[in-house]
Order: C-alpha cells, then structure tokens, then sequence
C-alpha cells in the first residue's frame, strides 16, 4: 500500500516551532509531531481521519512542550 | 553523490536484491510497524544497537546476532535509512562502522522523503535465512571517550563540534523542546563550534551538497586539517554530524563522542561554557 494524503507543516505550539507531518495508511491517519529544532519526535497519534489523528498528537505535543524549562543565559 | 549514499530510486529498484539488506532504524520505534520499505528489517535503537546493561553500544556478540537474525552477512550491503533525517540511521552506520563492515550505506531523505514520495509500504515482517556474521575488532578512531575530549579541551588538539540546537548549545534549554532533560547542567564544552545536525540536511532529508557542507563547515574553521569530535545529547545526531563530515566531506580524523552532552552536563566539576 501507499501513504495518501501526506502532509507537513510548520506551526506553533506552545511557543515552539513545530512540524506536523500527517499520512493515511490503509484506513489509518498517522500524525507525527517533532520539534524544528533539533527534530525531536515529541508525540505521534493515530485516528480514522486526519482531524481526529493530530488533535490528538497536539494534545499530547502541547503538553509534553509545556514541561519544557527555560533558564537565563 | 557519494557511493555511502543511495537514493529512494535507487532502493525502490534494489532493495529486494540478492545481497542487499535495507534496514529501517528510527527515533520513533514504533514508525516501522506503521509501515516500512517492502522486505526491510527493522531494529530498534533503545534495545537492539547499545547494550542494555552497561552504557555502551551494541556488544559485538549482539550485534552479530542481530545481524546474522536480519539475514546479513559480512558481504551483505547494508542499506540503513530511518526517520527525523536518518537520525538512528547514521547511528547504526556509526556502530556498522566501528565494528569493520564494509558495505553500508544510507538511503538520502530517508522515511521522510520515502513517504513524501508516496512509495510503496509495508507492514508485514519479512522473514529472513539466517546468516553468519564475525564482527571485527571495534575501531576506536571513529569513537572519542571522555578522556580524549577533556584533553582535546585542555590541549586544543581537536576541534569540537557541538551539533545540537543553539537553545541547548546556548544553556538555555536541557534537552530538545518537549524531551525529558537528562543533565544537571546546560551550554557546551569549552571551545565547541556551534553546528547544528539539520544544517546538514535539506528540506526534503536529503544531506546537502558537499560544496554546501564544506561552506557550512569552513564558515566555523571546520576544514578537516585538524582532529574533529562531534558531539550532541547521546551520540545519535552527531553520528550523522560524524558521516556529513567523514563521508561528505572526506576528514581524515573525525571522532562521534556519544558519551556526549550526557555525560559531560552531568560530571561534577566539569567545565562548561555558556555563551
């Protein structure tokens, strides 16, 4: 089989630059969402469609990003 | 292009040849059972390439057999590609290296560029015949331990380049946004050069022109006159700073440190340096 409908964009979570790459397998939309820099996979969900599925990986992503520290340089 | 790198045309037209083994490796473990390369193996960084015990990378004896299990003998051209710009990929090429194989390479853009494409995937687990493989006595002009950073430090005897993201590099962060920090302290090793690993990639995975690494490098006095020493978080993202640099750009004398900013942000009374 083939991925369809793939899709990757840049965007913001949290204050984070983000990448949200999305693609259908069979029945099954998969959605990864990394952080630009360094390109670190911080959460990846699936759904039935494409809404479904990075709704669910931004949930995770947003907080997984809050728990980010930041400290003075 | 150099011959350590194959393209998805290339894979897509011999990745089921005899002799040929492609091999997903990713950050995300859990990406090749979404589906992979029709007839590629799968190995997990966090279990299959380290030892599981001590901190270290795969002992020979298990890399031998997870080699043998995958089909792969010492002739087999290994074809690696993975997720995040072949991340894991590099550092299971890192790891082939060190232990003497001779034939492996990288498929460029990796799954990112495979996906884009909207190539084939698979989700079945191909079987393979058992094969037989000798590993050969580790190389360890390819691997720096921590002795040789604090001296290459001390001495200025190697320059070092630190690959992670300017936030980490800076102090300003611990670890890569939404990752759990793994140091007690951020910035970098004194004197390390600021080259972050996706400089090295375009934005389709692909790795850039060597003209274009040589520009990135030299701009940071990176000119492969001198010993270098990647180094970023665990090892792995400077394990494809370390195949840019050696295989890209041909330096004679580079070193991936894989103790990396783990090790170093965590030794008391080590130095570090914030810019």
């Amino acid at each position: 089989m083939k991925p369809e409908d793939y899709s990757r964009v840049q965007q913001e979570i949290g204050g984070w630059a983000v990448t949200v790459e999305t693609y259908k397998l069979g029945d099954v939309y998969h959605c990864t969402i990394a952080n630009v820099d360094p390109g670190a996979r911080v959460a990846r969900a699936d759904g039935k469609t494409r809404e479904e599925a990075e709704s669910r990986a931004i949930e995770k992503a947003t907080r997984y990003l809050a728990q980010t520290r930041k400290f003075e340089v | 292009m150099a011959n350590v790198l194959v393209n998805t045309d290339w894979v897509a037209q011999h990745g089921k040849d005899a002799g040929v083994r492609v091999v997903e490796v990713d950050v995300d473990t859990t990406s090749y059972d979404q589906g992979h390369v029709p007839g590629a193996a799968g190995w997990n960084w966090t279990t299959e390439l380290c030892d599981t015990l001590v901190r270290d990378i795969v002992p020979a004896k298990k890399l031998e057999a997870l080699l043998g299990a995958s089909g792969i003998d010492n002739k087999t051209t290994i074809v690696l590609y993975g997720d995040n710009n072949n991340w894991f990929a590099a550092w299971a090429f890192w790891q082939l290296k060190v232990y003497g194989h001779d034939d492996v390479r990288i498929m460029d853009g990796g799954r990112k560029k495979w996906l884009a494409e909207g190539r084939d995937l698979s989700t079945d687990k191909p079987s393979f015949a058992a094969a037989t493989y000798k590993a050969g006595a580790p190389d360890l002009s390819l691997r720096a331990f921590l002795p040789e950073v604090q001296q290459a430090v001390a001495g200025k005897k190697a320059a070092l380049v630190d690959v992670r993201s300017p936030q980490e590099f800076s102090g300003e962060i611990l670890s890569p946004p939404g990752l759990p920090e793994t140091c007690q302290r951020g910035g970098h090793i004194p004197g390390a050069k600021s080259i972050p690993w996706g400089k090295n990639c375009n934005d389709d995975g692909t790795f850039k022109s060597a003209d274009d690494l040589k520009a990135l490098y030299g701009a940071q006095g990176i000119t492969g006159d001198q010993p270098v020493i990647a180094y970023c978080r665990i090892g792995e993202r400077s394990s494809l700073t370390w195949f840019a640099m050696k295989y890209l750009l041909g330096f004679k004398d580079v070193k991936n440190y894989d103790g990396s900013w783990t090790e170093w942000g965590n030794l008391v009374g080590a130095a570090v340096e914030k810019p």
